[in-house]
């Protein structure tokens, strides 16, 4: 087998060595009834190539998102990744290193770690920010359990233009940890949501997503005057984090923790994973985080250099009294977005950010022309949400028929919900041309 | 023609032999480069990509136009790729060196794995495409849940949780379910976790609102059945043990724990996180084991980039499979793969799911690499992985049993326990003599854990060693030792002194948090 080295006289020398007789013996405390002389019921060891067929024929099955039109957001969204960046996570050093633990070894992941932490409070707005969660998503059920910690309070209300599966998540920990939890009923765009109403004197905190599920982008000012009005923390969810290259950042607005999904910048979208979950806060909160955090300290020689830091809030340490049980995060997908960061600088992400705003402003303008279609949003980022006079579900059917992945039907993670069936929620980047803007206002024509 | 240089430059290293070592103009030292932060290296007006300003555009944005500087830093692409190599250049790697991290298994990662998991229709597909674009992907979610379930002799797999911790929550989330369904939830509050667990066992249990009870270790580095069964009760709701466990010994009475655990009406939570002891000789499904997490990036070789993205899938018991939580992929009768992703998908095919751990399918990226991994090794290969992994740790222990102090009778699995016994008197303390290996070119074990033994080192070489590379490690760590004993303090006293940076202090660090860089004050104007 080409991954092991030892070879039979290896083996044999070792086992004398030890003193037994076969490498059976080094299993004898196995119990009898779970002992296998035989091999399981899967096939044997294969070569390069063939793997390589097998798993070829599987992703030769997929539409790859960059060999059509594609308008498909939600959450998770296509942008071009410079070359760079996917050739130097790939470096050994960078990709075969552990956690780093041992910062005297380790003061390139360390760095790196600092660096990011650095640009996600700068683009959300806030003080701090941890070195990742595992995905937009768990960090924003993180952040409601983190909202309880500071408030010692027990209720969340999430706004109903949350990401519907984000909201899942949440329910879901809020459930199991016995926490209070209101969800409002989807808010489409232009509708105004009265979630101000909805904080009590026992409300922790309040969730709300911009750009929205929907596309649809929120001014947070008056609804963090109200929370904190009442003691309540906001919680702003950014999924596109390109976003903020654009559009005032939650920390402007008054939010107290801000969670992204840093996707965006330097990830591919993998069929939704690994990805890197952003999280910031105010300095007052930093010791009720979730998750690592790196710090600056010097060495014994008088030199800069960093370490991981506070981890007395973490589970390595305080076990069953750690903020968060997470260990392992998304250090390589941090790396992927630092280093597509640092190439973008101040310039680029904003004008990054401008592209895509305009490739979905001139979208959302040709396919308002369609009869039928109606744009919902009034202010929108690069995604937004058509009503079509076909339930959705038909339409992004018969679009990828005509070879347009055209976007998501809501109705796909709003289950049951009437009033959204015939929404379809489509993004714009700056991988559509002009071609492919043409070629899906065609399609949509062709299949109303 | 007086001038022409007619002898070449010099060629013999006689006149170079009398030179010293000192610190340099630049601080580099040879290959050994310093960088600056990004930040530091900022030069306005530069930047790393070519985008063209977008024109005759409806702005949309209302009154929320972002106004301002942000503070992002601005370098060309030489600039960059330049700062990251450099900074690679200060991190140790598997590729570089043995990484004898107990309990982390730090094994080769396969260049295939990454290959195939940038092929465009695993990389470049979104998790939200018609599934009738994605079914190669579905196959392969399957496929993958096949080879766990195989493995593991379990009937139940969920793939969405996103690192081992997530897979613990998971697995308990769905013990929790099963109470809830038959009623006990309410009684049963406390989860029985040995005091040799990871940290995130009693975290987790924490988080469901357990009460987590320790059970002691007996003086084998096991637990103490007879404790354990002390401690079962009407009001227990899990154990979660670590098998192997974290003192790399095989857990002996596991059979009878899990009887105990179920006649008690609990459920047994196994840590899978060293399932790479005996992965495809040993199914924890023929252990009564209800739930296990399976780390991708330890057993099965995705790499761990620093610190993730890893991926915990959990197999489930008969007693927990309907409880597995959204989404899941099941095959048609007719070849086709379906996502199952809402309660009335479940519904209609006749599950109960808990609920959902996390947005989208899970670590697709790793699902890829794993599975190019287990093709690769086949039935056959993962066995001898587990043979030859617990044939390394044993030639570990048994080589240094004299030199320094095994804390348990072998033989141990894929991971031998030392403790600090042999460092005793020396003035040397575990901290030291790990920090010494780096010297030497070595990564650190793990130390000071378990905690059940004092100055705990945990070795775990993995079966991608070399005999030839582990004996080195062994002739390295009796010198150490012989070192220690001998007196010789240099070699320990704030070492490292070779690598990047000496010891950093933490304490200073923790006491005035700096978490990320600050433009340097403006200079006072001279009044």
């Amino acid at each position: 087998m080409r991954y092991l080295p030892l070879t039979e006289t290896d083996r044999r020398e070792m086992l004398g060595v030890i003193g037994v007789k076969s490498v059976d013996d080094l299993f004898r405390d196995v119990p009898e009834s779970a002992w296998r002389d035989g091999l399981v019921d899967l096939p044997r060891r294969k070569g390069e190539l063939e793997v390589e067929r097998i798993l070829g024929r599987m992703a030769g099955k997929n539409v790859a998102a960059g060999s059509v039109p594609f308008f498909v957001g939600a959450g998770a969204y296509r942008h071009h990744v410079p070359a760079s960046v996917d050739h130097l996570i790939q470096r050994s050093e960078f990709l075969t290193s552990y956690t780093p633990y041992q910062p005297e070894i380790t003061q390139g992941t360390l760095q790196y770690l600092f660096e990011f932490q650095t640009m996600v409070a700068m683009i959300t707005g806030m003080d701090v920010a941890n070195a990742s969660m595992y995905d937009g998503s768990t960090g924003c059920g993180e952040a409601v359990l983190m909202a309880h910690r500071v408030t010692k309070r027990r209720k969340a209300v999430l706004s109903g233009s949350l990401h519907p599966q984000y909201a899942e998540v949440v329910k879901n920990l809020s459930d199991f940890a016995d926490y209070e939890l209101e969800i409002m009923p989807p808010a489409l765009p232009g509708k105004a949501e009265d979630i101000a109403s909805r904080i009590c004197d026992k409300t922790s905190c309040v969730v709300i997503q911009t750009p929205d599920f929907f596309g649809e982008l929120h001014d947070l000012r008056a609804i963090a005057e109200a929370a904190h009005a009442k003691g309540a923390l906001l919680i702003a969810v950014v999924p596109e984090i390109l976003s903020l290259g654009a559009v005032t950042p939650p920390g402007e607005m008054g939010a107290d923790i801000v969670v992204g999904e840093g996707q965006s910048i330097g990830n591919g979208l993998n069929f939704g994973g690994p990805y890197v979950g952003l999280f910031a806060t105010r300095e007052k909160y930093v010791r009720q985080m979730p998750g690592r955090l790196c710090g600056e300290t010097v060495d014994a020689d008088g030199n800069r250099g960093f370490v991981l830091t506070l981890s007395t809030r973490e589970q390595h340490i305080r076990r069953e009294k750690a903020t968060s049980n997470i260990c392992t995060n998304s250090g390589l997908c941090c790396l992927a977005f630092t280093i597509h960061m640092s190439l973008l600088g101040e310039e680029g992400y904003k004008r990054l950010a401008r592209i895509n705003h305009a490739a979905a402003s001139n979208l959302a303008d040709r396919l308002a022309k369609v009869p039928g279609v109606e744009i919902l949003n009034r202010n929108f980022f690069n995604e937004f949400t058509l009503r079509t006079p076909k339930p959705a579900v038909e339409v992004v059917d018969a679009l990828a028929d005509k070879g347009v992945i055209g976007g998501v039907r809501a109705s796909r993670l709003l289950p049951g919900v009437k009033e959204v069936e015939d929404l379809l929620i489509v993004a714009s980047t700056e991988i559509n041309t002009e071609e492919d803007r043409a070629a899906y206002e065609a399609a949509l024509r062709e299949v109303l | 023609m007086s001038g022409m240089n007619r002898q070449g430059r010099p060629t013999s290293i006689a006149n170079t032999a009398h030179g010293g070592t000192h610190n340099t103009f630049t601080g580099n030292k040879a290959l050994e480069l310093e960088e600056a932060l990004l930040f530091e290296i900022d030069n306005p007006g530069a930047c790393g990509v070519d985008l063209d300003e977008p024109e005759g555009y409806t702005s949309r944005l209302g009154n929320l136009a972002r106004q301002g500087r942000i503070g992002l830093p601005s370098v060309s692409e030489p600039e960059v790729v330049r700062h990251f190599v450099r900074l690679s250049s200060k991190n140790y790697s598997i590729d570089a060196g043995l990484y004898p991290l107990g309990s982390c298994t730090m094994k080769h990662n396969p260049r295939l794995n990454e290959k195939m998991a940038r092929l465009p229709g695993f990389g470049d597909v979104h998790p939200l495409q018609p599934q009738k674009t994605v079914q190669g992907a579905l196959e392969l979610m399957y496929e993958l849940g096949h080879w766990l379930k195989e493995l593991t002799g379990m009937p139940g797999v969920t793939l969405s949780p996103k690192a081992g911790a997530h897979g613990e929550l998971c697995g308990m989330m769905a013990i929790r379910a099963a109470l809830i369904a038959r009623g006990e939830d309410e009684s049963r509050s406390r989860v029985l976790v040995p005091e040799s667990a990871h940290g995130t066992n009693p975290a987790t249990a924490a988080l469901l609102g357990y009460k987590v009870d320790a059970i002691p270790a007996n003086a084998e580095g096991r637990v103490d059945l007879e404790a354990f069964k002390a401690k079962l009760g009407p009001d227990v709701a899990a154990i979660m043990l670590t098998n192997p466990n974290t003192c790399g010994l095989f857990e002996r009475d596991i059979v009878e724990i899990a009887r105990a655990v179920h006649e008690a009406g609990a459920y047994f939570y196994c840590d899978g996180a060293n399932f790479n002891a005996i992965v495809g000789r040993v199914r924890p499904g023929d252990l009564g084991i209800d739930a296990m997490h399976i780390n991708l990036h330890k057993t099965f070789s995705t790499p761990h980039g620093g610190g993730g993205p890893g991926a915990g899938p959990v197999v489930f018991s008969e007693a927990l499979a309907p409880f597995a939580p959204l989404p899941y992929v099941v095959k048609e009768k007719d070849g086709s793969f379906r996502l199952v992703e809402s309660e009335a998908d479940a519904k209609a095919d006749g599950t109960t799911p808990f609920g959902r751990m996390t947005a989208f399918h899970g670590q697709m990226g790793m699902f890829t690499r794993a599975l190019s991994y287990m093709l690769s090794h086949g039935s056959d290969g993962l066995r001898q992985v587990a043979e030859d992994s617990v044939l390394n740790a044993n030639y570990v222990l048994a080589s240094l049993k004299d030199d320094l102090s095994p804390s348990f009778e072998g033989p141990c699995m894929h991971e031998a326990l030392f403790d600090d016994r042999f460092l005793k008197g020396t003035g040397v303390e575990t901290l030291d003599f790990a920090k010494a290996m780096i010297d030497e070119g070595y990564h650190p074990m793990t130390m000071y854990f378990p905690l059940v033994v004092h100055g705990a080192l945990l070795i775990e070489p993995t079966e991608t060693e070399s005999k030839q590379s582990v004996d080195l490690f062994i002739a390295t760590l009796k010198d150490l030792a012989r070192a220690a004993k001998s007196n010789d303090k240099a070699r320990f006293t704030g070492a490292p002194h070779m690598a990047p940076r000496r010891r950093l202090d933490e304490t200073a660090a923790a006491r005035k948090p700096v978490l990320k860089w600050s433009p340097p004050a403006p200079a006072q104007a001279a009044e």
